[in-house]
């Protein structure tokens, strides 16, 4: 199947704005679903409310578009019910990890399998560019006229934390990286996340004097390395890229079925 | 018929009925004095195949739920008053993408954290009106556990006939006290199952296109059909849409499948209601005392009467003001500080004859409670 037999063509053009980096994103996501091969009827995306939440309206899944910060716990209902389904959530920053962020980190807990995508773009787009809890310090909002004084959430860091047993970072300008990520993400049985820096140069960037997409992108090149890598190890202010955390641990549908056999077998 | 009489709290009651009706999924979150309700179903549903999960919060088992129905499961959560405030948005979205799904909240003492370990009718107002925007919502109640028992069959029946939240308003007596149930037979009951489309693969089908009986055939996540659910004003496919002609259109329809309905989803018991110069009116726990008191003064020839609800919401204003006609006073037994009476006032012909006998105090309202306003209306001193 080609991308765009994945797309619901009727409801495009897209809302998102000249230069956003949410398409990439959904590129990246459809084309590690067609290379993985799944089928459309076993896919259900769960998302929130923002910018990012609006991807799920335009795949051709089982597609449900939920509450703020609320989509992971949605998609617990959906994959507990029904664990054959395979869940994609993808979420923006403060979907994710403001108002959503207890979701996150138990979700994550219960190694629940479900693919989270963080859509990382650093700032709430939809409202018109107030700062979130992964702007970082120092950057100016609409509701930082005076730069933000607030410290931001590392996502790795806070995702392997909580119990995540799968976890990666890309961006849009690896977008084919990105790829690579989400189809080991969707494959892996347990609680993925996979965060993918993100551009907004309608609010972001242009606030941050960070220029428009392309600069952006570019940004993205130059600011990050890969895990590992001679780069990362001459720049270490550099954010790190890579696969995080790879673990096979005890996934929350299997052990509910577990306890069911537990049960059944006449054990209290 | 062996061990089909049980001795249980009405919590219990609650979720035998829930079983009974097919629940398969269940989310929740502790909170007293509804906690009973989880605990009983942690150990039930692993056991016939259902799933249970204690959430990490009060939104996320509404939110759970929802993602279930979706899936085709009938679900359920249960909470009491903080946790329900919490829940709204999310009752809201299901009233919205047309979810079937039932809310218990047995009801303790508000606002805030309250009373939370001593009985409130407070929430009635709340079942309404909790989440935002216009909506209809469909609210049952019962006073005894044989009642609860059928009221909770009758809401996932009505959670599937009209894909809408149901939401059941127990309160902390009825939740906690133990008496007889009588499990009924599988058959006893009518049950409505999930109304599935007969559209087959490859027809475009619409989940949100009402038939011409007004109900809307779904389909399960993971089925043939994809579409798209979303707590957006949307079309027929479920995709979002602010074209004026569209919200209004939807919007009258989430009404008016509930409002128009009123006459098949009210619930009623009359005792000694037919030639009452005195009614009283009430429901849940009061009920209880209302109908003890009115035996009693039948004894010494009073004619007294109850009519105890068992649905609140849509509200049966045609039915209240057919029963209050031509009595000489009308009494409305509650504990709050009038939500039902002031619905009751509003459907009469002569709301001055309309008095609240209430307790606030987290005590049940008692049969001496309403006797002394009782004695001041006929005139008898206090």
């Amino acid at each position: 199947m080609a991308v765009k037999d994945y797309l619901r063509e009727r409801f495009f053009p897209h809302m998102w704005c000249p230069g956003c980096g949410h398409g990439i994103v959904l590129n990246s996501l459809l084309r590690a679903v067609e290379a993985l091969g799944i089928d459309k009827n076993d896919i259900v995306m769960t998302s929130g409310i923002g910018c990012s939440a609006r991807i799920s309206g335009y795949v051709d899944f089982h597609s449900l578009h939920t509450l703020h910060g609320r989509a992971l716990a949605f998609a617990t209902g959906v994959k507990l019910s029904k664990p054959l389904l395979n869940l994609l959530v993808p979420m923006g920053d403060g979907d994710a990890l403001a108002i959503g962020g207890n979701h996150f980190i138990h979700a994550a807990r219960r190694n629940i399998d479900i693919t989270a995508i963080v859509m990382n773009n650093r700032i709430y787009g939809m409202t018109g560019g107030q700062f979130s809890p992964l702007s970082g310090c120092g950057k100016k909002a609409t509701t930082a006229p005076y730069l933000t004084i607030d410290q931001e959430f590392d996502v790795v860091k806070l995702a392997t934390a909580a119990g995540a047993s799968f976890v990666a970072r890309s961006t849009t300008y690896h977008a084919v990286e990105s790829t690579e990520y989400l189809k080991k993400a969707i494959m892996h049985k347990g609680f993925s996340v996979v965060e993918i820096l993100s551009q907004c140069p309608t609010h972001y960037g242009r606030k941050n004097k960070e220029g428009d997409a392309p600069d952006m992108l570019e940004l993205y090149k130059t600011s990050t390395a890969k895990l590992n890598s001679k780069a990362l190890e001459k720049n270490p202010d550099r954010i790190p890229r890579g696969i995080f955390v790879d673990e096979q641990r005890g996934e929350y549908c299997e052990e509910y079925d577990n306890l069911v056999a537990r049960v059944a077998g006449g054990a209290k | 018929m062996k061990n089909s009489i049980r001795f249980v709290q009405g919590n219990e009651a609650c979720v035998e009925g829930a079983l009974y009706a097919g629940l398969s999924f269940y989310a929740g979150y502790p909170i007293t004095p509804s906690t009973e309700i989880a605990e009983s179903l942690s150990g039930h549903l692993p056991r016939r195949g259902g799933k249970f999960i204690q959430m990490e919060d009060e939104i996320a088992s509404m939110c759970a739920i929802i993602g279930a129905s979706l899936t085709g499961h009938k679900v359920m959560t249960a909470t009491s008053g903080p946790g329900f405030s919490l829940k709204q948005e999310a009752i809201g979205y299901a009233c919205m993408a047309e979810i079937p799904c039932v809310i218990a909240n047995v009801q303790r003492g508000g606002p805030s954290t309250g009373n939370p370990t001593h009985v409130s009718q407070g929430d009635v107002n709340q079942a309404r009106w909790g989440t935002h925007g216009d909506h209809a919502i469909i609210a049952l109640t019962a006073s005894n556990h044989q009642d609860v028992f059928s009221i909770t069959v009758d809401a996932f029946n009505m959670a599937e006939t009209y894909r809408t939240p149901v939401v059941l308003l127990l309160d902390e007596v009825i939740g906690h006290m133990r008496e007889k149930l009588k499990v009924p037979e599988p058959g006893d009951l009518p049950i409505v199952d999930r109304l599935r489309t007969s559209v087959g693969k490859g027809v475009d089908y619409h989940p949100y296109l009402p038939r011409e009986d007004g109900r809307l055939p779904m389909s399960d996540f993971g089925d043939v059909h994809r579409f798209n659910v979303t707590g957006l004003f949307h079309d027929m496919w479920g995709f979002p849409s602010n074209n004026p002609r569209v919200v209004n259109e939807l919007l009258h329809h989430l009404v008016d499948k509930i409002e128009n309905n009123v006459h098949a989803i009210t619930r009623f018991k009359e005792h000694f209601v037919d030639d009452a110069d005195y009614l009283m009116i009430s429901y849940g726990s009061s009920a209880r005392s209302a109908i003890h008191l009115a035996k009693d003064r039948r004894k010494r020839g009073e004619k007294i009467g109850v009519l105890e609800m068992q649905s609140l919401w849509p509200f049966p204003t045609a039915l209240i003001r057919e029963k209050c006609a031509g009595r000489r006073a009308i009494l409305v037994v509650e504990m709050n500080m009038g939500q039902v009476a002031a619905q009751v006032k509003a459907a009469v012909d002569r709301p001055w004859d309309v008095f609240l006998a209430n307790r606030i105090d987290g005590r049940l309202v008692t049969p001496m409670d309403i006797k002394q306003l009782l004695r001041v209306i006929q005139g008898r001193g206090v």
